[in-house]
């Protein structure tokens, strides 16, 4: 059963190595980038199967001992949200094929290769059992994020990139030194023998790991303050580029602080991550509803959504740690079609300008049909998946009787209702632009971006079907992680 | 000999940190090799007093320094070397577009800074 570990992370690596020498066979290209990222997409779903039944599956590589090699855990919260990521990537990559002709699409002969070196970063990160490994884990997301940013060269994108590519070396810097810090005081990097010793600490210096640590991360996961390189660079980079970006990269930082933060009992720091999530959730609400731009506005959005996640991390109980790890399920598909339709109205339109556009919804009433759905997702209405989230989150601050968070938390979404309502004004209602010029996509390639998205929306939907057992694995999920021990147990010394 | 150590890691910390925060890309690329350095200094100190070179039949477990910690910073040296010439392929790539290698304010600055310069007239 380890193979399926290695398939999820050698697999969009190994094919994304072969695309690059196969780069100017645009079929060949295609089919091995996409039959790596579907291989890692299935393996993962297998994995979380034999996960939910039969427990943590842990592959030792080289099979040296915790303390001195690397683990590879796939725990309940590591399966799920594995698969979910997997099948993100890969549906923008269709989306991508599709958009090949359109002028608004990522150079082909670069980005797919490079998205499977994210995806197999991606992978690693969420499976990994100890934070050296995370740390090559980030670099390898980065490093393929820095290089799909620019790799167009045009004047905003070098302009938004250093800024990107500066504060994310600076937090991979502070990763380091952390990492040099946690061995000094605990002579080990693997998370589980981190769970059995920081506890042991005395308490300045575990909350000082922490505190420092919530800093690396949440410089990935764009909490305030430090969030103010996302909304700046993520517009700037090709649409579809941007929805892999939103979707995935600071979910990635917030699932290795939640990981992190719950095994390692750092409980102290509980009140301080409240206050942050707070004011994270109304600046990106605010910031939004000040843009005039869909990607602009939706960038912003998934900065008021991090202080969601954190919300339910920093009331540290379990309740509080199913909601955040609900709504981290629930967040990463709805934000990634949320900037696909962005992707489609951009080609329909020429321009994601909100006065510039106008008029989608008698033109192509099927994209205002998709912006509609996870558009009140996101805002957190109900029948869809983002109720159910915020619902979690919510009443576990309710139950932990943090009444001024809860009434933000609540503020915050009738902001994002507003802005959400200022996009659909924007371009589904209002004049058509005559003026404009529009890139005709052919009809093979248009379909193919529809029935990308239409999928990536039933996946949504689906989460919100089936939200009973979702909601009952991410509650199983919480209390190991609480818990700790089985983790300890099943990574073993 | 450790003291010695700490007092690098913080004299590369303090001159890196300095370097980054100058509007040039240049001064920023050699602020974070500096910086790099300061880490892997890091990575060494934590791994305890040094000692042989932990080769497995040229000394005892006893006599070796750790060797832990000497993979991680390898492991970081390569990385912070791969993404020193990314950044002097981006800083050639500012130059192409406007002539210099200065980081730009972001968007969201120069509108503000634009809405201080010119405030917004209310139509009569």
């Amino acid at each position: 059963m380890t193979t399926l570990i290695v398939i999820t992370i050698l697999g969009p690596l190994m094919a994304s190595s072969l695309g690059i020498l196969a780069r100017s066979r645009e079929g060949v290209r295609d089919a091995l980038t996409l039959t790596g990222l579907a291989s890692a997409a299935l393996a993962a779903v297998l994995l979380l199967i034999r996960v939910q039944e039969e427990g943590t599956v842990v592959l030792r590589v080289g099979d040296w001992s915790p303390e001195l090699g690397i683990v590879l855990v796939a725990d309940l919260f590591a399966a799920l949200v594995l698969p979910i990521a997997l099948v993100i990537i890969l549906v923008v990559e269709i989306f991508a094929i599709g958009q090949r002709r359109s002028a608004w699409g990522a150079n082909p002969e670069l980005a797919g290769p490079l998205l499977g070196v994210l995806t197999s970063g991606v992978s690693l990160a969420i499976l990994t059992g100890d934070l050296f490994t995370l740390f090559v884990a980030f670099e390898m997301i980065l490093v393929s994020s820095y290089i799909l940013l620019t790799h167009q060269g045009q004047r905003d994108q070098i302009r938004a990139g250093m800024t990107y590519v500066v504060i994310n070396l600076l937090a991979s810097t502070l990763f380091l030194f952390g990492v040099a810090y946690i061995y000094a005081a605990t002579g080990t990097v693997n998370i589980a023998l981190l769970a059995q010793r920081v506890p042991e600490l005395s308490s300045g210096v575990r909350i000082g790991v922490g505190a420092w640590f919530l800093v690396v991360f949440g410089t990935k996961a764009a909490i305030f303050p430090l969030f103010s390189w996302l909304p700046d660079s993520y517009p700037t980079a090709p649409t579809t580029i941007t929805a892999v970006f939103a979707g995935l990269l600071t979910k990635i930082g917030i699932y290795a602080i939640i990981r992190f933060h719950t095994l390692t009992g750092m409980d102290e720091l509980g009140p301080i991550m409240l206050a942050i999530a707070a004011v994270t959730m109304v600046v990106g609400a605010l910031g939004a509803l000040a843009q005039n731009d869909v990607k602009r506005i939706l960038s912003f959005h998934v900065v008021s959504q991090i202080g969601y996640m954190l919300m339910g991390l920093g009331l540290f109980t379990t309740a509080g740690t199913t909601g955040a790890i609900l709504f981290l399920l629930h967040h990463m598909p709805v934000k990634t079609v949320l900037f696909l339709v962005g992707a489609l109205i951009e080609n329909e339109q020429g321009t994601s300008r909100l006065d510039r556009a106008g008029a989608l919804a008698s033109r192509r009433p099927i994209i205002a049909l998709f912006f509609a759905i996870p558009a009140l997702s996101l805002a957190g209405l109900p029948p869809f998946s983002g109720f159910i989230a915020k619902f979690a989150v919510i009443s576990a601050g309710i139950d932990a009787s943090s009444t001024i968070l809860v009434i933000v938390a609540l503020g915050a979404g009738a902001l994002t209702l507003l802005s959400m309502s200022k996009i659909w004004m924007g371009v589904f209602w209002g004049p058509a632009n005559e003026g404009i010029v529009r890139t005709q996509p052919s009809k093979a390639s248009r379909s193919t971006m529809l029935t990308a998205t239409g999928l990536a929306i039933a996946g949504t939907v689906a989460i919100s079907l089936f939200a009973g057992t979702v909601a009952d694995l991410s509650s199983r999920a919480a209390i190991e992680l609480r818990d700790g021990v089985s983790y300890i147990e099943d990574v073993g010394s | 000999m450790s003291i010695a150590l700490l007092a690098a890691i913080g004299g590369l910390t303090a001159v890196g940190v300095y370097l980054i925060t100058a509007r040039s890309l240049s001064r920023i690329i050699l602020g974070f090799s500096l910086l790099g350095h300061a880490t892997v200094l890091a990575l060494l100190t934590a791994g305890g007093p040094a000692g042989d070179a932990p080769i497995a039949d040229r000394t005892t477990a006893a006599d070796a320094s750790n060797p832990v910690p000497q993979a991680l910073a390898l492991t970081a040296i390569v990385i912070s070397f791969g993404l020193t010439l990314f950044l002097l392929a981006l800083a050639r790539r500012q130059q192409d577009h406007t002539g210099d290698d200065l980081v730009e304010d972001d968007l969201e600055d120069r509108r503000v800074a634009q809405d201080i310069d010119e405030p917004v007239m209310e139509s009569p």
